[in-house]
């Protein structure tokens, strides 16, 4: 290993602090005894996260986030899954151009997408429904199962599917149960970070949901315009632990598949 | 084999179905709405040649996307830097660092900043209070608010494919300058610095065709000087209800990412930078 100078390492401790600080001082905000946000509060209670937990407006938007983020997930996972098998395993022609339109998603401006697909969506009659938001979030969430299952695709080796086909089996029984255990990691992976893609997502939300279908980040875009009591630091707190935690567990999945 | 392989193809007709009906079409509308709203023709655009507004808020865009891209580098080069030769262990840690904000809610950081700099905001109080200063300094709803809540945001955008560059470059070769009497900083400069321009170069533009289209951390952070396209467009649809005018500045907005993503292409494979397959 190289020597480090110092300054780079002090340089690398402060750039961390600016990387997660904004977020970690959300926490001890939301746990404020007082009315307004102050740093550092005034005294420390459970309040705030009462007030929250009692409200139906947020219990009904945790509920909403967690019905469109869970069957964005399987949506997404399926065909992502697909995808990922053909794009790895099929031979043909204009195959880089696919894999380039599966992963545009992920820089074409959001603000584009959300006003293309609420156009198309209103005409359908979707716009505002659970099945509007699930399909568009689904566009946005294909991008990272395929990137994953791709990824756990190139560790298995071939030769245990060739194996198994020479053994007799099918290319489904081989499919099930040479291919698919090896590759469930990376999808697991996958489907944990689409969820987390429609559980974070506010633009395609603020075109794609109605006063009757809000999703937790629409709730919190209402009230920061709106309010500043702590009850925002409180869900966010909530939010980016439970982000946090679905993160890390996709990565370990990860690791686990490429060590 | 090969009759495998052509099977295996089918596989992905369902992903390419799913994508022509809600990504590729409602696009294409918005291409069409551009020129067929209020009537057949370029007027749209024309208009937003000719007027002084539109064209101040795509020069706002462009200054703000190029200002927070240099910000990106600034601080994102010591840092891929950094995680390129620390320990694996030091290294995936770093790298973790720069990943949760890249997944955690937008709006909650964007939240935490307007908690940051506002007025009454943390540093102000902290910076009165040590007597620092003697009234609140303005850091948001103006240009520094933005370029701070932006770079936040961006900077896993520079840092990733700056990381993916220099982990392929080989240390042996600072070493070998070091060693044939190059002092530590003529070794980075005329050695590592070179090898590593393809990912800076990879890493700007990425960021700034971001930053292009960004939404939120603007709206929230600045203040009616600058407004950006995003913002714009989404006036133009929500307020306005002008269809043709909002999907135009729309279009303009999507050719100038294509365009700037064809010259990334160029450069490094934007597939591998996003962490997808070298096929």
């Amino acid at each position: 290993m190289m020597k480090l100078p110092l300054w780079l390492r002090a340089y690398g401790g402060m750039l961390v602090i600016f990387l997660l600080g904004p977020s970690l001082m959300i926490i001890p905000m939301s746990l404020s005894s007082g009315r307004t946000l102050r740093f550092p509060p005034p005294g420390y209670s459970w309040q705030w996260y009462e007030t929250l937990l009692t409200s139906s407006l947020w219990l009904n938007a945790a509920q909403t986030s967690l019905r469109v983020g869970l069957l964005t997930a399987l949506a997404a996972t399926i065909l992502g899954t697909l995808t990922a098998l053909g794009l790895a395993r099929g031979r043909f022609w204009g195959r880089n151009a696919l894999q380039a339109l599966v992963l545009s998603p992920m820089i074409i401006p959001l603000v584009l997408i959300a006003i293309a697909t609420f156009a198309v969506f209103v005409r359908w009659r979707i716009a505002g429904s659970l099945w509007g938001l699930v399909l568009a979030h689904t566009v946005l969430a294909l991008p990272f199962v395929v990137i994953n299952v791709l990824a756990s695709l190139r560790t298995v080796d071939r030769t245990l599917e060739l194996a198994a086909a020479n053994l007799g089996a099918g290319p489904l029984r081989c499919f099930a149960y040479v291919t698919l255990p090896l590759i469930m990691p990376g999808m697991l992976a996958g489907a944990l970070f689409a969820f987390i893609t429609s559980w974070d997502e506010i633009v395609v939300a603020i075109f794609l949901t109605s006063p009757r279908l809000r999703t937790l980040p629409i709730v919190m875009w209402g009230q920061l315009r709106t309010e500043l009591d702590p009850t925002i630091a409180a869900a966010a707190t909530l939010l980016t632990l439970l982000t946090t935690l679905i993160f890390a567990l996709g990565l370990w999945l990860r690791q686990r598949q490429t060590a | 084999m090969t009759q495998t392989s052509r099977r295996m193809a089918w596989l992905v007709v369902p992903a390419l179905i799913f994508l022509l009906l809600f990504f590729l079409y409602p696009l294409l509308l918005m291409l069409q709405r551009s020129i067929s709203e209020p009537s057949w023709g370029l007027h749209n655009f024309v208009r937003i040649a000719n007027s002084s507004t539109y064209l101040r808020v795509l020069l706002n865009t462009l200054r703000m996307a190029l200002a927070v891209t240099f910000f990106c580098l600034l601080l994102g080069y010591p840092y891929a830097y950094l995680m390129t030769l620390a320990k694996p262990r030091w290294a995936g840690l770093l790298l973790i660092a720069v990943l949760i904000p890249f997944w955690s809610s937008i709006l909650v950081r964007t939240y935490a900043w307007t908690v940051l700099l506002q007025d009454s905001g943390v540093i102000n109080s902290l910076l009165l209070e040590l007597g620092i200063i003697t009234r609140p300094l303005r850091l948001m709803r103006n240009f520094t608010g933005v370029v701070i809540g932006m770079t936040h945001v961006l900077l896993p955008f520079m840092v990733l494919p700056l990381y993916a560059v220099m982990q392929r470059i080989d240390l042996d070769l600072l070493r070998a300058a070091q060693s044939l009497g190059a002092r530590p900083a003529a070794a980075f400069r005329q050695v590592f610095l070179p090898l590593s321009l393809s990912g800076v170069y990879a890493g700007c533009l990425l960021v700034f065709v971001v930053a292009l289209g960004y939404y939120i951390t603007p709206t929230l952070l600045g203040s009616p000087r600058e407004t950006m396209m995003g913002d714009m467009v989404v006036q133009q649809i929500q307020q306005v209800r002008n269809w043709g005018m909002g999907s135009a500045l729309g279009v303009v907005l999507l050719a100038v990412t294509l365009l700037l993503l064809a010259c990334v292409a160029r450069v490094v494979n934007i597939n591998a930078v996003l962490g997808g397959d070298e096929l």
